[in-house]
């Protein structure tokens, strides 16, 4: 049977968000959202943070309270996954052997945790962080005088450390790159995060590449390529995400490291669309293609979809930006420092309140990275999408005001 | 509960009630109000969720401080006016029950 419904595979951030979004463009019939937990949408960013710190409640990490999707009568199919689709008979099948049609459907299939193939993986209290139930298991083991190792020191690695150590646990983090934050940072900028985690408490290893994790059942230990062993309680395993591209590659929706979009989020299927960490989307600041895994990120591509399936004209091309809140730091990260040949530092690097601006040979900002510098982030913004050139000694200039600098 | 009118800039107006303590961005997220985007769900991280004040209500909500957060985060948002706010940082109380506040024409 046919019907005019929209499914929506994947319940995150950017699966909630498009049906909101459909629902406040106008879209009157049916809409069904298909998650695989068993929580309704709810925030992922708080679960490496306040939530691990025991600071938020279910309510304050839901997307929207539950009574909304019975009011904007949106159907909420928790604890099932969308296990194939027909793009011809316009048809999924749902892991319970249930179909459905659709007349567009959303792909919102999120990222996973890399894995990564050590003797010793499959213990107990090897740990990854990407839902709320992994972050119950990493909060249930930490705690005062409980060791953490911490395998990648990504953001959230390093979130994660940073809450541990709130909790009162030790902290070791293990990089295989000479530095944190190799793959999404500059080198100054790893310089500030690996001094400031160490001023906390948390002991780094660099350039440490990890053979095997250690016990028998539960892990004990990290053992590392050079023969150490870094004693633990629990390990934490975030070394990237890898993007959920297989229902759609099944179904020959085009792939290449996430599913291919345009900038109506439209895959190769014209009534497919997909949205978030498992995209492959078109930058047109940056005249490039990438995957992008952020909040922000997956808020504009629902906007994209949403505004596609109700005939509104697409929202203007962003710029993309990111955060991280780590101890009282608060880093905002806007643009991607693509053709960069020059970082110049505003503010002051010691007090823990500065911004890097990436400028390219002519001196067009690309990206800025902002610590404790709102400011500078929002500025920052303005002048990226302007692609305003200025020049180094105007940025650093303290009596220059980012009001002067983003006109 | 407070009720709080949202206005599109298409006109087209919202009201919603919300508990005391929440925010009035929240009473627009919570209830789906279109036009407020709320990026980063209430950190005054982002300044999507800007709006403009009704002149009657503006003694009661207050503008942001001279040299605050919200008022740097607001000096780089979009079409702003003497009345704009970041709505994750209007409180809602008793007090601002009846409150209308004004959309700008996008958020970004």
């Amino acid at each position: 049977m046919t019907s005019d419904r929209i499914i929506i595979a994947g319940a995150g951030h950017a699966g909630g968000s498009a049906a909101a979004m459909l629902r406040q463009l106008g879209w009157k019939t049916g809409i069904t959202l298909v998650g695989e937990e068993p929580l309704p949408p709810y925030q992922r960013p708080p679960l490496s943070k306040a939530w691990l710190k025991g600071e938020a409640d279910a309510d304050s990490l839901a997307l929207r309270p539950l009574g909304f999707y019975n009011d904007a009568d949106i159907e909420l199919k928790l604890g099932m996954s969308v296990t194939k689709i027909d793009p011809a008979a316009h048809q999924v099948t749902f892991s319970d052997d249930d179909s459905m049609h659709y007349a567009q459907l959303i792909l919102a299939t999120g990222s996973r945790a890399r894995r990564i193939p050590l003797p010793g993986i499959d213990q107990a209290n090897v740990l990854e962080l990407r839902t709320a139930a992994d972050a119950d298991k990493l909060k249930a083991v930490l705690g005062p005088g409980k060791r953490l190792a911490v395998v990648g020191g990504g953001y959230i690695g390093l979130e994660a450390a940073a809450s541990a150590r709130a909790l009162g646990a030790e902290v070791t983090i293990v990089e295989i790159a000479p530095r944190v934050l190799a793959r999404v940072a500059c080198e100054i900028l790893s310089n500030f995060f690996q001094d400031f985690h160490r001023s906390q408490g948390v002991t780094i290893e660099l350039g440490a590449g990890v053979q095997a994790l250690e016990g028998t059942g539960t892990v004990t230990g990290v053992r590392l390529a050079d023969g150490r062993v870094i004693p633990c309680d629990a390990a934490l395993i975030g070394v990237g995400g890898v993007p959920n591209e297989e229902l759609a590659r099944d179904a020959g929706i085009a792939c290449d490291g996430g599913i291919v979009v345009d900038l109506s989020a439209r895959t190769s299927d014209p009534d497919i669309f997909a949205i978030g960490d498992c995209t492959k989307r078109p930058l047109p600041l940056y005249n490039r293609s990438m995957r992008l895994e952020s909040v922000p990120n997956a808020l504009e591509q629902a906007k994209q979809a949403a505004s596609a399936i109700c005939g509104r004209p697409p929202p203007s091309p962003e710029v993309p930006w990111f955060w991280s809140d780590q101890y009282d730091l608060r880093l905002q990260i806007v643009g991607l420092p693509f053709d960069a040949i020059e970082i110049v530092v505003r503010g002051d690097l010691a007090a823990g309140k500065f911004a890097l601006f990436h400028l390219t040979a002519d001196g067009t900002v690309q990206a800025v990275e902002a610590v404790n510098a709102s400011t500078e982030f929002m500025g920052g913004r303005r002048i990226i999408q302007r692609r305003k050139q200025l020049t180094a000694a105007r940025i650093a200039d303290p009596t220059v005001t980012m009001q002067e600098l983003a006109s | 509960m407070p009720k709080i009118t949202f206005i599109e800039h298409n006109g087209t107006p919202h009201t919603v009630e919300i508990a005391v303590g929440k925010s009035v961005m929240q009473a627009a997220v919570e209830n789906n109000v279109p036009g407020i985007d709320a990026d980063c769900g209430g950190e005054c991280a982002c300044a999507t969720c800007h709006v403009y004040v009704d002149a009657a209500w503006l003694s009661k909500t207050g503008l942001p401080a001279a040299g605050s957060q919200e008022a740097s985060m607001l000096s780089f948002a979009a079409v702003t006016q003497p009345d704009s706010r970041l709505s994750c940082q209007i409180k809602v109380s008793d007090e601002l029950d009846g409150l209308v506040v004004r959309m700008p024409e996008g958020q970004h």
